[in-house]
């Protein structure tokens, strides 16, 4: 029994850390929650020449080759620092459809330049409100020309490749690649709940699109595509968690009120012990989907939706408590609390939200049942 | 990551398992597995006699206190070795519920504190399950606040040196069967209270203890008041020196909440199995969006603390010190359980008020609902884990203390307020 990082895989923990200690303070998040740019674009240089973001890319590829597992570490880093870059898009979303889906040219084309940071990519699905389903998606793609509107696009005003489901002549949901520099193509950055991660809207009329994956396949591979991205995801949500524990935790220590620390306060000191248990248990949830992940587990789809569903669950408490403990200190612009908050409810509707994520855990759960039983 | 053994786990486990195979009573499995928490496990015969032949058996063969040295009664085996042990022993393990207690809490203190000549008279027969042993720690007026107890101990004015002991315990599980207490008491009455208490174990036979079972707030009658009038100890069963007793205390409550918080049931998987058979307007619960969203959490609960136990066996398994993660075990597990059979009750619809034979697997969630309580008081309350968590894993500061150096007979009480 092994449920833990190996020794190198720690390693490698400290070394990203150290490294966004110095290239990723809060200064650099509140740079692009306030300045013009949509994501810091010195700091995701620098994520690529560590090779963090080829960590899971084959190097055939351009990429480092390790493991996902590796992927997860650098991921629970990111979360920590709510890192301003649009590593989710590129890699978790794109690089993993290229992955999984691509023809060998479109790896060759793609993958070199994801895993150096010389393109970004992106996945569009939304169409609106609502929850994610195939029976959402209006957009076309007709002769080969792409035609609709997404919206929102995490870091589609910024991807140089989009990965865009959309419906084949058959009316089946398929993918295809299509470069956002395109005739037909024109984009809007959208103002969202945390700017520190840009949102887009991207509009399609007739823009050339290369089928992605088999045809009339693309719910298919996006739900395997979404499960290794809600992993990924989880362990930014995991990191995000320990660290509003953290802040709050050191801030109890160091306010005084009524003449003592205020974590001396049982009232405060349970809200920190409960921010505790559900970070563990997320972890603990997180690490049990990297396993899957990694192994290829035929539980997997299993595994992904509970690290997720415990995850976001983790983030959106701990965060919302940091605020708590800080009392009117966490509602103001100069402490960090709300970066945090605003990370965890952005990322809770992200790859789908908690309900539809809870929803898919029980049926899977549901359907793996019935097969033992049969 | 894995979750395979080293070839010597693996090695171990065959042993065990082959071991296991050949000399469980099979006839008690089924009972054992439809047992659940808050019903009764062994009901076709004395649960405390067959608790006790199991407990013969494997001290026979040498599986009994894996982790306790040889001349102990144990079998000196590693940490991992013993996790291995209690994943084979499966429904099994239930039978070893009469000796919780004494083997979780009673012997490690022992252990720590007694002199190597009561060791070993008292360990190896508490291995082997001859004996019982109970916990006589809480008070009617001190439960959370144990150092507030007023069971007091005074030396014989005969020149014997004996003890003798006046007062009462409440909640003491298994006193009715138990051979042998581990009493704490009051010896100090002018001392702040943590300073003066003194620790002994008691021959529960001994004239003048009297045991009455209560009657729980669920029928059942698990637990037990212990009174205590004029009974005589002799000074050779005191624990550490006179005045230690909180010291020695900490033994065992460390214990107490590694054995209870352990590999505890929140009963999620009844709950799902119950919710795939259960309909919801001829569609099964299960294919609810609000079940769904209950399940879940549930699930992701179950799961977080199946894991994080893992974790902590992957650290045994390397030879490390597992970290403080456990101690969320208990926290979680009660809770959980329950809410959960508040909701498999709500999935009832309103049958979920009935508790007879009509009701769902035997009335399992009814009986959940109505232990469970408990869980969440007996052995740290849940106030008392967020303050463990908050202070030993956080690193807060404790609470400010108003009776910290105030002699105990100072302190102001429910019935005796401070001038």
């Amino acid at each position: 029994m092994n449920l833990d990082f190996s020794d190198e895989q720690k390693q490698l923990r400290e070394q990203v850390r150290r490294f966004l200690s110095e290239n990723c303070t809060s200064e650099t998040v509140r740079s692009i929650l306030e300045g013009p740019e949509s994501y810091d674009k010195k700091l995701y240089q620098g994520l690529a020449e560590l090779g963090v973001l080829g960590a899971a890319i084959p190097e055939e590829y351009g990429g480092v080759g390790l493991t996902h597992l590796e992927l997860c570490v650098v991921a629970e880093e990111l979360g920590r620092v709510l890192a301003p870059v649009p590593v989710s898009s590129s890699i978790y979303l794109t690089a993993e459809f290229l992955m999984l889906a691509g023809s060998e040219k479109q790896k060759e084309t793609w993958l070199p330049k994801l895993a150096a940071g010389e393109a970004i990519g992106a996945f569009a699905f939304a169409e609106g409100q609502g929850r994610m389903a195939p029976s959402k998606i209006k957009a076309t793609v007709t002769g080969g020309k792409l035609s609709g509107t997404k919206s929102p696009v995490a870091d589609g005003d910024v991807a140089d490749v989009l990965v865009v489901a959309a419906k084949n002549e058959k009316g089946e949901v398929s993918l295809y690649l299509v470069e956002a520099a395109a005739k037909g193509v024109s984009r809007e950055t959208l103002e969202s709940i945390d700017p520190t991660r840009s949102q887009a809207r991207l509009t399609f009329d007739g823009a050339p699109a290369e089928l992605l994956g088999a045809d009339g396949d693309g719910w298919h591979i996006a739900t395997q595509v979404l499960d290794r991205a809600a992993v990924l995801m989880a362990f930014e949500q995991v990191g995000g968690a320990d660290r509003s524990l953290e802040i709050a935790r050191d801030y109890a220590l160091e306010r005084m009120a009524f003449g003592r620390p205020i974590g001396s306060f049982q009232a405060v000191k349970h809200i920190l012990a409960d921010m505790y248990v559900s970070a563990t248990l997320a972890r603990s949830n997180c690490y049990y989907g990297a396993w899957a992940l990694n192994s290829g587990a035929a539980e997997f789809p299993v595994a992904a939706a509970t690290a997720r569903v415990s995850a976001t669950t983790a983030f959106q408490h701990c965060a919302k408590n940091n605020i708590q403990v800080h009392g009117g200190m966490g509602f103001t612009w100069a402490f960090d609390c709300h970066l945090y908050y605003r990370r965890s409810n952005a990322q809770a509707v992200a790859l789908g939200s908690l309900s539809s994520w809870e929803s898919q855990l029980i049926e899977r759960m549901s359907a793996g049942n019935a097969e033992q039983a049969a | 990551m894995d979750f395979k053994d080293t070839p010597e786990e693996a090695a171990f486990r065959a042993e065990v398992r082959a071991w296991i195979d050949a000399n469980a009573p099979k006839h008690l499995e089924e009972e054992l597995q439809r047992a659940s928490f808050g019903s009764n496990g062994v009901v076709s015969e004395d649960p405390i006699a067959a608790g006790k032949a199991w407990q013969k058996k494997k001290a026979e063969a040498g599986w009994a206190c894996l982790h306790w040295p040889k001349e102990y009664g144990g079998a000196a085996r590693t940490p991992i070795e013993r996790v291995i042990w209690g994943q084979e022993e499966g429904p099994y393990a239930a039978l070893g519920g009469v000796f919780t207690i004494g083997h979780g809490m009673c012997g490690p203190t022992v252990m720590s504190w007694a002199s190597e000549e009561h060791k070993r008279a008292l360990l190896p027969p508490l291995a082997s399950g001859e004996t019982v042993w109970c916990q006589l720690f809480s008070e009617p007026a001190s439960g959370s606040d144990l150092a507030g107890l007023r069971t007091r101990a005074v030396k014989a004015d005969d020149g014997s040196g004996d003890w003798i002991i006046n007062g009462q315990k409440i909640w003491t599980s298994g006193a009715q069967y138990s051979d042998w207490g581990l009493l704490i008491t009051r010896t100090n009455p002018d001392v702040p209270k943590h300073k003066g208490l003194t620790m002994f174990f008691l021959d529960m036979k001994s004239p003048g203890v009297e045991v009455r079972p209560i009657k729980q707030a669920n029928g059942q009658s698990s637990f037990n008041e212990v009174y205590f009038t004029d009974v005589r100890i002799p000074d050779s069963q005191r624990l550490g020196d006179v005045g230690q007793g909180w010291e020695v205390s900490l033994t065992t409550l460390m214990n107490e909440r590694l054995s209870i918080g352990s590999g505890m049931s929140t009963g999620f998987p009844e709950l799902f199995r119950f919710c795939m058979d259960a309909e919801i307007d001829g569609e099964p619960a299960v294919a609810d969006s609000g079940v769904r969203s209950k399940l879940a959490q549930f699930a992701v609960k179950q799961s977080g603390l199946k894991y994080t136990g893992m974790r902590a066996i992957s650290a045994l398994s390397k030879g490390e010190t597992p970290g403080p993660e456990n101690s969320i075990g208990k926290l979680v597990a009660g809770a959980t359980m329950q809410e959960l059979s508040m909701f498999a009750l709500d999935i009832q619809g309103e049958s979920g008020v009935l508790w007879n034979e009509e009701s769902p697997q035997q009335g399992r969630f009814q009986a959940m609902l109505m232990r469970s309580p408990a869980t969440r008081i007996e052995g740290g309350s849940d106030e008392i884990l967020r303050n463990i968590i908050g202070e030993r894993v956080l690193g807060l500061p404790g609470d400010i203390r108003v009776d910290k150096n105030v002699p105990f007979k100072d302190i102001p009480t429910s019935g005796r307020k401070s001038h």
